[in-house]
C-alpha cells in the first residue's frame, strides 16, 4: 500500500462564492479501492467538492493529485478522460430521451448504437443490473433511472466513481442492490467517493469517512468504529438533541378520516389516486411512506383542499365532511397543510414574512378582516413564529426567497404549528433541511401531536417517519397499504410495499402488493 | 374539373407550400434546441428582400438562394445575441425581431417597388414535362426539390446523428447536458443561426417561386403559420411536410376562390376560404391540446433561458 500513490489526493482546495466560502483548505486522499464517505450538513460543502473534482468548477485555490500527479481537471470531459465518473443526486437525464440515447450523450468517444448497446447489456450483465435500452425514460421508475445513471459511468471502466446522495430516493431493497454492485466495484480496485448524510449506510458501506462541517474538514474517520451517533455530533459540530416523545401516549377520538378517496389523474404524468382510505386520532402521527412520484403530492392536495372531491364524505374532520370544501375553507375547520415545494407554493419568494403569515393566516389567526389586513397583528404573529422557532431572519419584513431553505421550512413549519390546527398534513417537512433544523421541525411537530392535534407526514424519508410516526402506511402507483403500526412494523415489508409495482425490471415485483390491500386499509386503523 | 386543372391547383399547391416549409423546418431545428423564436416573419422578410436584391443585380438565382440564407442568419444572430448571451426573455425578443425584420426589409425593398425579375426556372430539360405526370413530377423550381431533401436530411439529423442527438437533449434538459459538458449556448446559437437561414430561404422563396415581382410584406403573416405548424406537427419533420402542404392547399383555394368564382364561392363565399387556413389553426390546435401526447412532445426547455451556474 505505502508505495502506491492514493488515487486522488486533494491539498488545500478552496472555493468562494460571492458571501461563502464553500470549501475552506480541504485536504484528503482516496486509496485505490477504497469506498470513501463525504459527510456533511446540506450546505457543508460536499457537493461543490465534488464538483471541482468532476472539473464541473474550478477551485480558487489547492491542488488535486491523480495517482500521485498534480493534474488540473478543465471540464466533466477531462476527468471522465482521468477515469472519474460520477453520479448525480438530481438525475442529469433526459426524459423524453431512450435509455441507449442518454447513455450515448454521456460517452465522449463516438460508438456505433449496436456495439454501444452490446457493451451496455455486458456491463449490465456483469453487475446485475437489469434495464431495457430502449425504453424511454420518463417511463422509468427513480430506481431504474439510478441505474441508467451508474451504467453510464460504468461503461467508461472509471477508477474513481463518484456517487452523490445516490440513495435519498431508492427503497430499502434499491440501496442493498446498488451497496452489492459498489462493494463489487469497490474489490475490482475502483474508488468511491460516497456522498450521503445518512449515517447508517456509512457505517454499512464506507472505509473511512472524510466529515466536512462549513466547508473545512473536521474529522477524517473510520466509520466502522463510530456510532451514528458520534459521526452525527461531528457533523453538526455540537450535541445532538433526542426527540422528546412521551412513551405510552393514548389517542384521543378520530380527527380525521378519509374513505375511498379517488382522484383522476392531473396531466400527462401524474398519478391518479385510487380509493385511499384510513384515520388518524387525536395526538396521532400518521406517516404515508413511498418513493417519489407515486401519488404524494396528488394525495397532498387532496387533503389541503387544492384538489376537491366530489364526494364531501370522502374526507371528514371531526365527523364532518370536508371533501367539497376548498383549502380556504378547510384551514377555518382547522386542516392547515405543508406543501413539499417552499420557494413558490408553501411561501411566496418575493413577499416578506408577514406577509405570507396572512395568507395561510387570515382567517384563523384574523391577520385580515373583511379583506383589510392587520399589519401590526401579522408582524407580530410572524415575529412570535420566528422566535419560536429560532428561525435566522433579519426579521419580520426579510422576503421569504431571502431564507436558506432550512430556516424557510422553519418558519413555514412554525406558520402552521402555531396556528394550532386540528389536523395538519405536511409533505417532506425536512427535505433538504439541516440535521439542526430538522431535529427542531421533528420535536415541533411531536409537540403538537402531544397537544392532541392529528398529523399526517407524507415523506420519503423512511428514517424520519419511523422515528416519528405511530402509524405508518405506504404509497405505491397511488394507492395505500394498509396502516401498520410503527412499533410492530417490519422493514422489509415496507420496502416490498415501497417498490411495488416499481420494482425490479419495473413488472416483475407487482405481487409484492397483495390484492385487497385498500380494502384492508379501512379497518386496520 | 379537369386532370389539366387539378394538376395547376397542384403545383400552385406545391408553390404555395415551399415557403412555409422551409421555414417550418428551421423553426423545428431551433425549437428543438429549445429556443423559441417568434422572429420567423421578420427573418422571412429580409430573406426575401435579400434574395429579391441579389437577382436584381446579378440575375443569378441561386446565388440569391445562399444570400438570402445567409441574411436570415445574420439577423437571426441578433436574436441569439439578446437571448442566449444576455438571456433576454424570448417571446418578447422573437416579436421585436419580427417588427424589426418587417421594417428592414420594408426599408431596403422601397427601391425595388415595380421591378421584376426573372424567377427560378426548372432544372430538368424541357422534355421531361411533356406528358401530366411529367409535368406533376418535374415542373417545379429547383428550391421545391431542395425543400424535399431538407425534410430528409432534418429528420435524419436529429433521429441518426449524434449531433441531432446531442441538439434533441439540450432542448430537452439544459442543464443536465450542461453538466455532461456539452455548450448548451453554443448548440443554441447554430441551431437559431439554422432556423434563420431556413427563413431566410423560405422568404426568398416568395419572389423566386410565387411572384417575381416586389411588394411590401410579401411573405403575408406565413412566418406565424410556419410557428403555429410546428406545434401541429408535434416537432416532427414528416408531419411537418404534411402539415406544410395542407395549409398551402388551403392558401391555394381562396385564390382560386377569388379568381374562377361560382364553383367555389357556391360552397362558401371566397371570404371564408380567406379565413380557412386560420379556422384550420385553430381546430388543429383545438385537437391537439386535447390529445395528450400532441401536447406532451414539446422539448421541456422550450423558451427557458439557459443561466449556467458558475
Amino acid at each position: 500500500m505505502t508505495d502506491t500513490p492514493p488515487r486522488l489526493s486533494l491539498r488545500g482546495i478552496t472555493k468562494r462564492f460571492p458571501g461563502v466560502l464553500a470549501n475552506d483548505d480541504v485536504s484528503f486522499s482516496v486509496r485505490p479501492g477504497e469506498i470513501h464517505a463525504l459527510l456533511g450538513e446540506n450546505g457543508a460543502g460536499k457537493s461543490t467538492l465534488v464538483k471541482m473534482i468532476y472539473g464541473i468548477m474550478q477551485p480558487d485555490a489547492g491542488e488535486i493529485f491523480w495517482n500521485g500527479e498534480r493534474v488540473v481537471i478543465q471540464n466533466p470531459r477531462a476527468a471522465r478522460k482521468l477515469g472519474i465518473g460520477m453520479v448525480f443526486q438530481h438525475f442529469s437525464l433526459f426524459e423524453a430521451l431512450t435509455v441507449l440515447e442518454n447513455i450515448a450523450l454521456g460517452m465522449d468517444a463516438k460508438i456505433p448504437q449496436r456495439e454501444l448497446e452490446g457493451r451496455i447489456r455486458k456491463v449490465m450483465q456483469q453487475y446485475g443490473l437489469t434495464l431495457d435500452p430502449r425504453r424511454v425514460v420518463a417511463d422509468l421508475s427513480v430506481g431504474e433511472r439510478q441505474r441508467i445513471e451508474i451504467v453510464r459511468a460504468l461503461l467508461l471502466d472509471p477508477t474513481l466513481l463518484i456517487m452523490d446522495e445516490p440513495t435519498s430516493v431508492l427503497t430499502p431493497q434499491e440501496v442493498d442492490q446498488l451497496f452489492v454492485v459498489l462493494r463489487q466495484l469497490a474489490s475490482e480496485g475502483c474508488s468511491i467517493l460516497y456522498i450521503s448524510h445518512k449515517l447508517h449506510e456509512i457505517k454499512a458501506l464506507c472505509e473511512t469517512a472524510t466529515i466536512l462541517r462549513a466547508g473545512r474538514l473536521v474529522d477524517t474517520c473510520d466509520p466502522r468504529v463510530e456510532t451514528s451517533r458520534s459521526m452525527a455530533e461531528k457533523m453538526i459540530g455540537g450535541n445532538l438533541k433526542d426527540i422528546q416523545k412521551p412513551a405510552g401516549r393514548s389517542f384521543g377520538r378520530e380527527k380525521l378520516v378519509v374513505t375511498e378517496l379517488s382522484v383522476p389523474a392531473a396531466g400527462h404524468f401524474g398519478v391518479p389516486l385510487q380509493n385511499i382510505s384510513f384515520r388518524v386520532h387525536a395526538g396521532e402521527i400518521f406517516g404515508v411512506a413511498g418513493v417519489a412520484g407515486n401519488g404524494q403530492t396528488a394525495l397532498l392536495l387532496a387533503l389541503s383542499g387544492e384538489t376537491t372531491t366530489p364526494d364531501a364524505q370522502a374526507i371528514r374532520i371531526d365527523n364532518a365532511g370536508i371533501g367539497r370544501l376548498d383549502a380556504k375553507a378547510r384551514r377555518l375547520k382547522g386542516l392547515a397543510s405543508v406543501p413539499e415545494e417552499r420557494n413558490g407554493h408553501a411561501a411566496v419568494p418575493d413577499f416578506t414574512l408577514s406577509d405570507n403569515s396572512v395568507l395561510t393566516g387570515r382567517d384563523r389567526l384574523k391577520l385580515a378582516i373583511s379583506g383589510i389586513i392587520r399589519p401590526g397583528a401579522a408582524r407580530k404573529y410572524t415575529g412570535e413564529v420566528i422566535s419560536t422557532f429560532s428561525v435566522k431572519a433579519t426579521g419580520t419584513e426579510a422576503t421569504a426567497g431571502s431564507l436558506s431553505g432550512g430556516n424557510l421550512q422553519k418558519y413555514i413549519m412554525g406558520r402552521e404549528i402555531l396556528q394550532r390546527p386540528e389536523v395538519l398534513v405536511v409533505s417532506q417537512p425536512t427535505w433538504g433541511v439541516d440535521a439542526g433544523a430538522a431535529a427542531a421541525i421533528h420535536q415541533a411537530l411531536v409537540d403538537l401531536a402531544a397537544a392532541g392535534s392529528a398529523i399526517v407526514i407524507i415523506s420519503q424519508d423512511l428514517d424520519e417517519l419511523l422515528q416519528l410516526c405511530d402509524t405508518l402506511a405506504v404509497i405505491n402507483g397511488g394507492r395505500l397499504s394498509r396502516a401498520m403500526k410503527v412499533s410492530e412494523a417490519d422493514i422489509n415489508e415496507i420496502g416490498l410495499l415501497m417498490g411495488g409495482i416499481h420494482g425490479e425490471g419495473g413488472q416483475a415485483a407487482a405481487p409484492a402488493v397483495p390484492a385487497g390491500l385498500g380494502a384492508e386499509a379501512t379497518s386496520a386503523a | 374539373m379537369s386532370v389539366d386543372f387539378l394538376i395547376a391547383v397542384l403545383i400552385t399547391v406545391v408553390g404555395a407550400s415551399t415557403p412555409i416549409l422551409f421555414a417550418g423546418l428551421g423553426e423545428l431545428v431551433t425549437e428543438k434546441s429549445g429556443v423559441l423564436n417568434l422572429g420567423v416573419e421578420g427573418m422571412m422578410l429580409v430573406g426575401a428582400v435579400a434574395g429579391f436584391a441579389t437577382v436584381d443585380l446579378t440575375g443569378n438565382p441561386w446565388l440569391a438562394v445562399v444570400v438570402a440564407a445567409a441574411a436570415g442568419a445574420l439577423v437571426s444572430m441578433v436574436f441569439a445575441v439578446l437571448t442566449l448571451s444576455l438571456s433576454a426573455n424570448q417571446v418578447a425578443t422573437g416579436l421585436a425581431l419580427t417588427i424589426f425584420g418587417t421594417g428592414l426589409s420594408t426599408l431596403m425593398g422601397k427601391s425595388f417597388t415595380g421591378h421584376g425579375i426573372k424567377a427560378f426556372t426548372t432544372i430538368f430539360p424541357d422534355w421531361l414535362a411533356n406528358d401530366r405526370i411529367g409535368k406533376v413530377l418535374f415542373s417545379y423550381s429547383p428550391l421545391v426539390y431542395f425543400s424535399f431533401i431538407m425534410v430528409g436530411l432534418v429528420w435524419w439529423f436529429l433521429n441518426r446523428t449524434r449531433a441531432g442527438l446531442i441538439l434533441r437533449a439540450v432542448g430537452e434538459n439544459d442543464l443536465s447536458a450542461h453538466s455532461i459538458g456539452y455548450s448548451v449556448t453554443g448548440v443554441r446559437y447554430a441551431a437559431v443561426a439554422f432556423g434563420g437561414a431556413m427563413a431566410g430561404i423560405g422568404g426568398a422563396a416568395f419572389p423566386l417561386v410565387l411572384t417575381p415581382l416586389w411588394a411590401e410584406g410579401l411573405t403575408g403573416g406565413r412566418g406565424w403559420i410556419a410557428i403555429a405548424l410546428v406545434v401541429f406537427a408535434g416537432w416532427k419533420p414528416g408531419r411537418l411536410l404534411a402539415g406544410a402542404y395542407f395549409f398551402g392547399l388551403l392558401g391555394t383555394l381562396e385564390l382560386y376562390a377569388k379568381a374562377s368564382g361560382t364553383v367555389f364561392t357556391a360552397l362558401l363565399p371566397s371570404e371564408g376560404w380567406a379565413a380557412l387556413p386560420y379556422l384550420a389553426t385553430i381546430v388543429a390546435l383545438a385537437i391537439i391540446s386535447a390529445s395528450k401526447a400532441g401536447g406532451g412532445n414539446a422539448p421541456a426547455c422550450l423558451g427557458k433561458p439557459f443561466i449556467p451556474s458558475t
